[in-house]
């Protein structure tokens, strides 16, 4: 038997996996659908959203698929009432946090966080919102960041730093009060790391980010370089 | 510094001290400094020397004496006697007093109370005891012997063993057993292996490890290189909050000295055993005790929580095996390496051994820095070592483990303090914060006051923590102001049911426990509220109906 | 059979919800078999009747009026569907809410006004400080998101209303539509 090859089983289905593989990697593999925000295929996975966990048999606590490696003999349940409802709740929670007004935002319709919500069948959030105040910053000449929208998943942060190599992005304050800012938190259009590449504008899965001259629901995003671009690095290394 | 200089040092030093007939101890840990100790200190030393008694008596500063709600104190030694909110003025009648050999009454604190009585000393055995800015007074009292018997008399395995068999858990919070993570560390293959003291102390009301670090610093180097001996570790770093200023400039003191003393750094005692410890300040953030943020925060980056697997034991410091231990941890070391971990195990209770060192705060009459074994009750700690609740009040409940932990009400008094009895009754050790609450307390707003906490120090990284506690500090908010509607309590007990459930780290996994721990123990005061009326009379509910 | 009683109203929203409702067309006319419409801005009924079966609400509450109007409503209907994303989350409406209604006033009646500037006083109703989704307001029995929800997801909740179900808009509608 190769020592790096698993064998798991998810959802009561019998699958393979290379050692260094995560339990999300493997279900997509096989078509098994885990939601998640923060993750994306091509940036380092940070655990953060908590939609992907799910249930494994023996560990005491629920795991984040997106970052939990596979083991052998391993049983996972991807789908419960329990996972369900946490999902839902995630999903209200996100709603709840900040002015997520799908019915006029450029991503109506290409938004990750409004499919899953339709996806996972949340009809409506029973969570009061916040209805914070909170800036958008169109400084930049091509593109517009729009806090209202941002679910501070993260992934700009992790292209810019991990892809791009500019670490433009980061994240200042803490708990409710956290932001993903530009630089030392000057305005988009000040930054000096910023190289206008946009690939912060395509990862961002909801509104957050968008270019400018677009109007409702005419913000859709481009993905296919992230992984084309992580192939290219890895084939020549 | 060999084993012989060692000895003869403690000889010398003993030899010195014994040239004057007496010791004033004067604290000058943080809490009896902000009560004036210092110019105590330099008082005494100044009418000593005026009365030409400076050969009779030396003032020395020392660490905590745990009494802090009377300080500042003054111990005069050998006589025992112990004086409490001693002001500059009473330098003469103390002076006067070593001559005629009785204590000055007014200032007198009886050491025969149970405050003194119920406690077993072992982390805090030099505390008030020695001079924390003196590694010769540390060496005197026994201080570095457990090192050198470990580098020259004991393989790392031997210590491994020793710590394993005293059931030592970790005193940051969890309670991991300290054994199981040494071997852990002790058996990665890692070339680099790094050592951390968690010296961050971030609940609100507890000062246990900075009362360590202020009285007794050489302990915790000595406990940390003893820990980099066994698993095989060459660095070390010590991270402690700025806002212990103290801690940290006796912790460069110590560390200092040490080096020179040949005890740390390079070769240590002559052995071909190096080992350096750096200290690193942390700006404040609560969740930078939480092991994987405490790493990013030194390796200088935003100091967020990752998902865990893999462990620091795996994968700590820029990616290699890290032994991370809280402060009171390493402490209890040294004494385990010198008494034997069979010694050890026979304190306390089947599962939790040894002694745990609180912060008692709140409405109790003795209020200060107390060490018990493990396995005393709570009513013991609160009744006979806290002296009970003053003004004639009645006792309501006990929080323990600070925001992360729960209140326990008064039918839970008897319960034996150790790491399961506590978590049964849905609170936690914790650190060692002890919080007595007085039937003035309102524990909705009790509360609401951790999950503003809790809320606030969300390093905002995952979405049940940051907006979980910002919703459940809401909810709270809109209750002890009498503005929330019949679905709360229910909203309540979901949201902590998800953080705790879903969240990334121990923060928000356990920023629920003040919110459930109260609905389980007096939800007629959430019900009282939704009804428009605070039962400890505190809350103005019926002010907005 | 009697037929099912059916109310429409609107409150904070744009009428894009009751245009949506118009939109179903020719099934309107299939739909008025079956059911009664007993009250609704479409007809001219001046009170809201009692026992209705069921009640679409458009819009959030956002008035003083807006929340009589649906606690009145609540009292009389059996089954409430709140139709359409202002009425599920508040949606537009609520975009004035982290401003606060003075803000807004000043800035439709004062600031941007070129005749006759100064918010209306006592002919309208007071805006509240915050509009909220109907469930934060009275308990609500089914939440029909979209923006408009189509012609097709209305006409197939109506449809599994009539037939005794409850509709299971999973996958037929989403918010923002
Ligand atoms: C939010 C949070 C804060 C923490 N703060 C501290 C702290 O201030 N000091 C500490 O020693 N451990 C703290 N911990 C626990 C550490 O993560 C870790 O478990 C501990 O340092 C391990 O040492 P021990 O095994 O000696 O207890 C904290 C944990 C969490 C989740
Ligand atoms: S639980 Fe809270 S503190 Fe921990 S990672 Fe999540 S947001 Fe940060
Ligand atoms: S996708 Fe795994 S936590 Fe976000």
């Amino acid at each position: 038997m190769n020592a790096g090859i698993k064998t798991l089983r998810i959802d009561g289905r019998d699958v393979s996996a290379r050692a260094d593989q995560t339990i999300l990697q493997v279900a997509r593999e096989n078509d098994i659908f885990i939601p998640s925000l923060c993750y994306l295929e091509g940036l380092s996975p940070v655990g953060a959203c908590r939609l992907c966990l799910v249930e494994v048999k023996g560990a005491s606590r629920l795991l984040p698929a997106c970052v939990t490696r596979v083991e052998e003999g391993m049983e996972v349940t991807t789908r419960s009432e329990r996972l369900d409802a946490y999902r839902r709740m995630i999903l209200e929670l996100l709603f709840s946090e900040r002015n997520h007004i799908c019915s006029v935002c450029v991503s109506n319709g290409h938004c990750e966080l409004q499919s899953l919500a339709e996806r996972l069948n949340l009809t409506h959030v029973h969570f009061p919102y916040r209805y914070p105040r909170l800036p958008v910053d169109a400084s930049h000449p091509r593109f517009v960041a729009d806090h209202n929208r941002c679910i501070l998943c993260t992934r700009c942060v992790r292209v810019c730093d991990e892809i791009e190599g500019a670490h433009t992005w980061d994240v200042m304050g803490r708990g409710i009060e956290a932001r993903v800012i530009t630089d030392l938190n000057q305005p988009w259009g000040e930054s000096e790391s910023c190289t206008s590449c946009g690939k912060c504008v395509h990862v961002c899965p909801t509104g957050a980010l968008s270019e400018k001259g677009r109007s409702v629901a005419e913000m859709a995003k481009r993905r296919q370089f992230l992984p084309y671009l992580t192939m290219m690095r890895t084939q020549a290394r | 510094m060999t084993l012989e200089e060692l000895q003869r040092t403690a000889q010398e030093e003993r030899a010195s001290q014994s040239k004057v007939a007496c010791h004033l101890h004067v604290c000058t840990a943080a809490s009896c400094l902000s009560a004036g100790s210092a110019q105590v200190k330099q008082a005494l030393e100044q009418e000593l020397a005026e009365r030409g008694m400076r050969s009779f008596c030396r003032v020395k500063g020392v660490g905590c004496m745990g009494l802090c709600s009377a300080g500042p104190l003054v111990a005069a030694h050998p006589e025992g006697f112990l004086y409490g909110r001693v002001t500059p003025e009473d330098a003469p009648d103390i002076t006067r007093s070593l001559v005629e050999g009785r204590p000055v009454r007014r200032l007198s604190v009886p050491t025969d109370q149970p405050f003194f009585r119920r406690q077993l000393k072992l982390v805090l055995e030099n505390a008030g005891l020695v001079d924390p800015e003196r590694l010769e007074e540390y060496i005197a009292a026994g201080g570095y012997a457990s090192l050198l018997k470990a580098l020259t008399e004991m393989t790392p395995q031997d210590v491994i063993r020793e710590v394993t068999i005293s059931g030592l858990r970790g005193r940051g919070g969890a309670g991991y057993p300290t054994g199981l993570k040494w071997s852990t560390v002790a058996k990665s293959t890692d070339a680099e292996k790094y050592v951390v003291c968690n010296a961050d102390e971030g609940d609100p009301g507890a000062f246990m490890d900075r009362a360590v670090l202020e009285s007794d610093p050489h302990r915790v180097l000595e406990g940390m290189t003893i820990a980099a001996y066994a698993v095989g570790a060459r660095h070390g770093f010590i991270y402690v909050r700025a806002e212990y200023p103290l801690a940290v400039a006796r912790l460069r003191t110590a560390i200092r000295q040490a080096e020179r003393a040949g005890l740390l750094g390079n070769r240590i005692a002559g052995t071909p055993f190096s080992f350096h410890i750096e200290v690193r300040l942390g700006a404040g953030a609560f969740v930078c005790g939480e092991e994987t943020a405490l790493m990013a925060s030194i390796e200088g980056r935003r100091g967020t929580p990752r998902p865990r697997p893999p462990y620091p034991a795996e994968y700590g410091l820029w990616g290699h095996s890290t032994l991370i231990n809280n402060v009171e941890t390493f402490a209890n070391i040294p004494v385990i390496v010198r008494e034997g971990g069979q010694w050890f195990a026979r304190i306390g209770t089947a599962t939790s051994k040894g002694t745990k060192v609180f912060a008692l705060a709140g409405r109790v009459v003795n209020t200060g820095l107390i060490e018990v074994p493990m396995g005393i009750s709570l009513r013991e700690i609160i009744y006979e070592i806290g002296g009970g609740i003053p003004d004639g009040r009645r006792f309501k409940a006990v929080q323990t483990g600070g925001p992360s932990g729960g209140c326990i009400p008064e039918e839970h008094l008897d319960t034996p303090v150790d790491y399961e009895s506590l978590a049964a009754l849905g609170s936690m050790m914790g650190s060692g914060g002890l919080i007595v609450m007085d039937d003035a307390t309102c524990m909705v707003d009790l509360a609401r006051f951790f999950l503003e906490f809790s809320k606030g120090e969300s390093c905002g990284k995952c979405v049940p923590c940051r907006v979980g506690t910002a919703h459940l500090y809401e909810l709270l908010d809109r209750l002890v102001k009498g503005e929330a509607d019949g679905e709360s309590l229910r909203m309540l007990e979901e949201l902590s049911d998800l953080l705790r459930h879903t969240s990334l780290c121990g923060l928000g996994q356990s920023a629920p426990n003040p919110v459930l721990s109260t609905l389980r123990y007096f939800r007629e005061e959430y019900e009282a509220h939704l009804a428009g009326r605070c039962l400890a009379g505190t809350c103005r509910v019926g002010a907005n109906r | 059979m009697s037929r099912m009683r059916l109310a429409t109203i609107w409150l904070d929203g744009c009428s894009g919800c009751h245009m949506s409702f118009l939109d179903m067309d020719e099934r309107l006319i299939e739909l008025a078999g079956q059911l009664e419409l007993v009250y609704s801005p479409l007809v001219d009924l001046k009170e809201f009747p009692e026992q209705v079966d069921v009640t679409l609400v458009e819009g959030a509450v956002g008035t003083s009026e807006d929340e009589e109007k649906l606690r009145h409503i609540r009292a009389r209907t059996r089954i409430l569907v709140a139709l359409g994303d202002c009425a599920v989350t508040a949606n537009v409406p609520a975009m004035r809410n982290p401003f606060g209604p003075q803000a807004c006033l000043a800035r439709a009646y004062q600031e941007n006004a070129t005749r006759n500037p100064g918010a209306p006083q006592d002919e309208v109703p007071r805006l509240q400080t915050r509009v909220r989704p109907l469930h934060e307001v009275v308990p609500v029995d089914v939440f029909v998101p979209g923006c408009p929800p189509s012609a097709d997801v209305i006409f197939y909740v109506l449809q599994e209303l009539l037939a005794g179900r409850v509709p299971d808009l999973a996958g037929r509608s989403r918010f923002g539509a």
